[in-house]
């Protein structure tokens, strides 16, 4: 099964019943699939005059109760960022998977790249923050999918599903687990009178309880800044109060949403951190850096936003380089230089794109930091 | 030691390359329960441009999908010939559709084989099919993947009505594959071509 096909699998299995999108390559088998699997458990598809469009109709198929996604390639993701930006401020459940090409602009639309990491943190206008997963098989689109989901309900926001070309198309036994035995988070539902409902007052767990229209709760939902019932409310204090809790529900619970997959750190001098089709790249470099003796070890990187910010820290004090490699000029990297403050090298092993970077270049790099630090 | 082959189809769309690299990894990844990864390239058009799937199989996890030097060419145009032989390693599998490439010169080392896939195939009626007589042209020759494999995966990728004809044009690329292994073995030589 390729990579599209194994993302609508998942969402299905998480529980999406509604998929608003427009086609376009790479991502266009995820929405192809979506067409024919939908009808068949009672969900909903609907193709899309744009992308715009798109992103707008599963904001709203969310609020009508449905797990709702959509799929998308570079010049979509960029037509989708205002209305993101409305899932956030809203707090609207819901999936948007990025199958990245080669950009800018329609750039090279076979082709592979992973230069939208930055874009799907900071695209849409005003603070926030984002929940991005980047998976590098089609197994991890399944797996990943279904954690997007859960993410989303539990957190109430638009969560980010960052592959990538070769990810996307990539063909690779993927194993589907018996329902019973997948775990779906749904959203909280209020269990106050209807008539006391606030809904963007917390609970307990920081997030407000989500009423779906229909249910019988008064509701109001803007992208205006709105206080605890959604009352456009035009204070500084007002948007204090918001946007403190759509950044603190994200960053109070960073623990909980990070994943990452760890190879050799014990003893390991050098780390090759990575997300995505380039996690697979460092992976090949680390096990052949280890046969030929070269204490390096990896990091895969399963969520890429929030970005594990206390462990690369600690891990600057230990090592004596990180490397970054990834299909853009240098994104996610800059994180890791933010983080590592100095204390450690970092290497940026970049590719314009079109093209996944080679085991051998990474391997290359390991050497070369190896042979300066001697 | 990892033993892990790579091969690389190559032709043009519509030909249906990326189906015959997607049969080739399942009859490995759900058949013969090894590793396997298929990943393609293809250009923006529909049709016509051209297009090759390279198909990692292993018995371990497959770190990297990219194939830079294929074991195996396979190739169903003169452009996807033209672009990839070079790639070939020492010592390469080479097959080709003996009425769309025109061949030029061979490292001695390579195994060479060619069926007139697309000829047989109009001759069963569907052009289409001439992926699927280079499959049964390379299980004759290849035992990267059993034959059974091979066989039960394509039947479980093409449409259900056209199974018995994707059988047969199966069997014919099959069949005269190992007719060429025969004769091979009559002269007692390697040379094919």
């Amino acid at each position: 099964m390729n990579g599209d096909d194994a993302c609508c699998e998942g969402a299905l299995a998480a529980g999406c019943r509604f998929f608003a999108g427009y086609p376009i390559t790479p991502a266009t088998e995820v929405a192809e699939r979506m067409s024919h699997r939908l009808p068949e458990v009672d969900g909903i598809f609907i193709q899309m005059e744009d992308e715009i469009a798109s992103m707008a109709a599963i904001l709203g198929g969310s609020w009508g109760g449905a797990k709702s996604m959509t799929s998308t390639s570079g010049p979509g993701f960029s037509l989708m960022m205002e209305n993101i930006g409305l899932g956030i401020c809203t707090e609207t459940p819901c999936v948007v998977c990025n199958v990245q090409r080669a950009g800018p602009s329609t750039g090279l639309p076979t082709l592979v790249g992973q230069a939208d990491m930055m874009q799907a943190r900071w695209g849409s206008h005003g603070h926030y923050e984002i929940i991005a997963l980047s998976p590098s098989s089609p197994q991890e689109m399944f797996d990943f999918t279904i954690e997007a989901f859960n993410l989303s309900e539990q957190y109430r926001l638009p969560v980010m599903i960052m592959a990538d070309e070769v990810v996307g198309h990539m063909n690779e036994r993927v194993v589907i687990p018996p329902a019973d035995q997948i775990v779906t988070v749904e959203r909280t539902a209020p269990t106050s009178d209807p008539a006391q409902y606030l809904p963007y007052q917390p609970d307990a767990s920081g997030i407000a309880p989500m009423a779906n229209f229909g249910d019988g709760y008064h509701m109001h939902v803007t992208g205006l800044t709105h206080d605890a019932k959604g009352y456009p409310t035009m204070t500084a204090e007002a948007q204090a109060w918001m946007v403190d809790r759509l950044i603190g529900k994200i960053r109070d619970n960073a623990d909980k949403i990070i994943s990452y997959d760890t190879m050799f750190l014990d003893d390991a001098e050098i780390v090759v951190a990575a997300y995505g089709i380039s996690a697979r790249s460092a992976k090949g470099a680390v096990l052949a850096g280890r046969q030929a003796g070269l204490k390096v070890g990896l990091v895969k990187l399963n969520t890429v936003w929030p970005f594990p910010e206390e462990f690369f820290s600690h891990l600057s004090t230990k090592v004596k380089a990180l490397l970054m490699p990834e299909i853009n000029m240098g994104q996610m990297v800059l994180e890791l230089e933010r983080l590592a403050q100095g204390r450690c090298q970092v290497v940026r092993i970049t590719h314009p794109g079109g093209a996944i970077i080679n085991p051998s270049t990474i391997l290359a790099a390991i050497q070369d930091v190896f042979e300066e630090t001697k | 030691m990892l033993n892990e082959k790579h091969i690389v189809i190559t032709g043009f769309g519509g030909q249906g390359i990326v189906l015959t690299g997607s049969i080739l990894g399942k009859a490995a990844t759900i058949y013969d329960d090894v590793h396997a990864t298929m990943t393609q390239s293809y250009g923006p058009e529909a049709r016509g441009g051209s297009c090759s799937s390279q198909v990692v199989i292993s018995d371990q996890e497959v770190a990297f999908p990219a194939v830079e030097h294929p074991q195996v060419l396979i190739c169903m145009s003169q452009e996807g010939y033209q672009n990839n032989l070079p790639s070939l390693v020492e010592g390469g599998l080479l097959l080709w559709d003996t009425d769309l490439v025109e061949t030029g010169e061979h490292d001695p080392s390579w195994q060479t084989f060619h069926v007139p896939a697309t000829r047989f195939a109009e001759e069963l009626g569907n052009k289409m099919m001439a992926n699927i007589v280079m499959l049964g042209f390379f299980s004759a020759l290849s035992d990267v993947v059993s034959v059974e494999a091979l066989r039960e995966s394509m039947l479980g990728s093409v449409p259900p009505r056209t199974k018995e004809v994707n059988s047969q044009a199966f069997d014919r690329g099959r069949q005269y594959g190992q007719a060429i292994l025969k004769s091979l073995e009559k002269q007692g030589g390697q040379e094919a071509s």
